[in-house]
């Protein structure tokens, strides 16, 4: 076995979930994932668990494995083995449960640019299958919660990326998702803004929403509950960010990523 | 159910709010239309000619006469001296003269024989020849029922007739030809387009993440297309029925039929383009040059596929539109029915069938 046992990590719950008070029951399991395109290894051997209601941040260098380690978590791609559990449900067989189940928003915020903002809620609340009368509670309370109510009618394109990113994820959460999966969800967004955002992350993570999230922003890692380092399709480290930084003698979390990203063999 | 009208009311939204999509829908039918059934002709009407007459006799004077009431022709000028022939066709304005003989009737009377000289502008080749034919088919014409008058022995008359177009109205042969690029280009291109924006915008991930089925997305992004197409399949054939007046012998029935076939079989290459494609310029660069110009060129649109080398001609069996345009012509100017187009017919579900496949292969593989 040349994967690391995580179960050590026992001993950092407490300020692994500190706001979800010692409670760690697994919503995603991992088990010896692997993932091919050809001969190109692009998951090997990746087993970790993610628990309720935690954040748990996914690092890797570009070319490192963890977009397409999440989109196999999200449905978008078919793993080559391995054993998935999502939600509860199982990847290979239960595909149409999970993506009931989780909400996905990626770094190109992705709403209709030349549709209003209430229009985007509707299109989104619609191929969730909810009803017009959910729709229009969810819709009411997310724009008030926003700030957002005046500019219900504004097509996307007019609105600064700050709340086009808001909205985008605020709509991921509109079908009460058991998991979120954030694709380099800050991308291009200034310091301020990535700030309030994570405020939202927060937030919805104390709802007891658990938030899977890709990030190379290493000053977001440190906002994680529990962080892996993804290097050369393995998981390098996984942990607190805390115990990390103790056990590469680190002052922050880009120490430790250094640390890691430079034994990589894979470049881009 | 809910969730589908939901997504196509989204992708109306998206046609109706995107003026170049707008244009292209509804502009473009109606300006090709127009453009290929009155400017774009292979007809003469109101050629300007000058007549350099040596005789000015009856023969001569009847001849004219027949020429300048053909419709085909208008009398500019009357020239009194070969001089100005050069000159007059510099200008430009003039495309014909005809120089008529000495003593025009009598030497025809007395040798059966007489000189008439047919100067075309061959500056423009195609309308030089044009000129010159109808010219001496009036001519010839003229001659043939003066001999039968005098009497002459020996004579053919080869009586001709156009069937299915009387007229040789090329309207009549770019109604159907329109019609295929037309739908073509709305069914093939714009929905290749629709759908890599969505892949471009990233919006393609996040309804794959949906409980939505890639088969739903796909139907509900083709959806509105093909209303849309046979809204425009429609007028089409309205206006070239009621405004330019080419007939449609056959069962209307069969004709929709045939048109929703054909929208059907463009929408599955536009997805198989889709499946190709990563962004929108690639798809309309696909769409512009794989689908339109030989759509124009090799479909028997413009260009007869019988007068091309024969690579060509086997080139063009590849090409969906050249099997429709059969389709159309023959149901509309032949008025036959399912029993004489049903081998052109069968090229077009083969076509989707196999444009579906490749589509949905591709589909696959990029989810692995």
């Amino acid at each position: 076995m040349k994967q690391p046992n995580y179960d050590n990590s026992e001993l950092n719950t407490e300020t692994a979930t500190g706001h979800l008070s010692a409670k760690r029951i697994p919503i995603i399991t991992v088990k010896n994932l692997v993932k091919k395109f050809g001969n190109f290894v692009a998951n090997d051997h990746l087993t970790f668990d993610v628990y309720k209601g935690e954040i748990f941040g996914f690092l890797g260098a570009n070319g490192a494995g963890k977009t397409t380690a999440m989109r196999i978590l999200c449905g978008l791609s078919s793993p080559t083995s391995g054993e998935l559990m999502v939600g509860g449900y199982d990847v290979y067989k239960q595909t149409e449960l999970i993506k009931r189940n989780i909400g996905y928003m990626s770094q190109k915020f992705s709403l209709y640019e030349d549709m209003t903002i209430a229009e985007n809620v509707r299109f989104y609340a619609g191929i969730y299958g909810l009803s017009r009368q959910q729709r229009k509670e969810k819709e009411d309370r997310m724009l008030k919660k926003l700030g957002l109510e005046p500019e219900r009618n504004k097509l996307i394109a007019s609105l600064p990326l700050g709340w086009k990113q808001k909205l985008a994820f605020s709509i991921a959460l509109l079908h009460d998702p058991q998991i979120v999966f954030l694709d380099e969800p800050t991308g291009g967004v200034d310091p301020i803004t990535r700030r309030q955002f994570w405020d939202f992350i927060y937030e919805a993570a104390a709802e007891g929403k658990t938030i899977f999230v890709t990030t190379h922003y290493m000053d977001e890692a440190e906002y994680c509950d529990r962080v892996s380092i993804m290097v050369d399709g393995r998981i390098a480290a996984l942990d607190t960010p805390d115990a990390l930084k103790e056990q590469f003698k680190s002052e922050d979390m880009n120490g430790v990523f250094l640390q890691l990203a430079r034994s990589a063999q894979r470049t881009e | 159910m809910n969730r589908f009208r939901g997504f196509v009311k989204k992708e109306f939204f998206h046609i109706f709010r995107d003026r170049r999509t707008m244009i292209i829908l509804f502009g473009i039918p109606i300006i090709q239309l127009m453009l290929f059934g009155t400017v774009i002709t292979n007809e003469i009407k109101d050629a300007r000619i000058a007549i350099y007459d040596q005789s000015k006799d009856e023969m001569t004077q009847e001849i004219t006469s027949k020429l300048l009431s053909s419709g085909y022709f208008l009398l500019d000028q009357n020239l009194e001296t070969t001089n100005d022939i050069e000159a007059i066709f510099k200008k430009g304005r003039v495309k014909e003269v005809l120089v008529f003989g000495r003593d025009f009737s009598r030497k025809l009377k007395r040798e059966g024989k007489a000189d008439v000289q047919i100067i075309a502008d061959a500056s423009d080749p195609n309308l030089g020849k044009l000129l010159a034919s109808y010219t001496s088919g009036i001519i010839n014409d003229y001659i043939f029922k003066q001999m039968v008058d005098l009497h002459l022995p020996m004579q053919i008359e080869p009586e001709v007739r156009m069937v299915y177009n009387e007229g040789l109205k090329s309207v009549y042969m770019f109604v159907p030809g329109i019609m295929a690029m037309i739908l073509m280009l709305i069914s093939a291109m714009m929905t290749s387009i629709s759908i890599t924006r969505e892949k471009e915008l990233g919006t393609m991930e996040i309804l794959l993440v949906s409980p939505l089925r890639p088969a739903q997305i796909i139907l509900g992004k083709v959806m509105p297309y093909l209303g849309l197409s046979i809204i425009n399949a429609l007028v089409i054939l309205g206006i070239g029925h009621f405004i330019f007046g080419v007939p449609i012998k056959g069962s209307w029935v069969l004709l929709m039929g045939e048109s929703v076939l054909f929208i059907m079989m463009a929408l599955c290459l536009g997805i198989m383009i889709s499946s190709l494609a990563k962004t929108q310029m690639v798809a309309m660069f696909i769409s512009v040059i794989a689908l339109m110009l030989p759509t124009i060129l090799l479909s028997g649109f413009i260009f007869s596929i019988e007068n091309m080398p024969l690579p060509l001609q086997i080139v063009s069996n590849i090409i969906p539109p050249r099997w429709f345009i059969v389709i159309l012509r023959n149901i509309m100017l032949k008025g036959v029915g399912l029993a004489y187009v049903w081998k052109e017919t069968l090229v077009l579900v083969f076509m989707s069938a196999v444009f579906v496949t490749v589509a949905v292969k591709k589909f696959k593989t990029r989810l692995d």
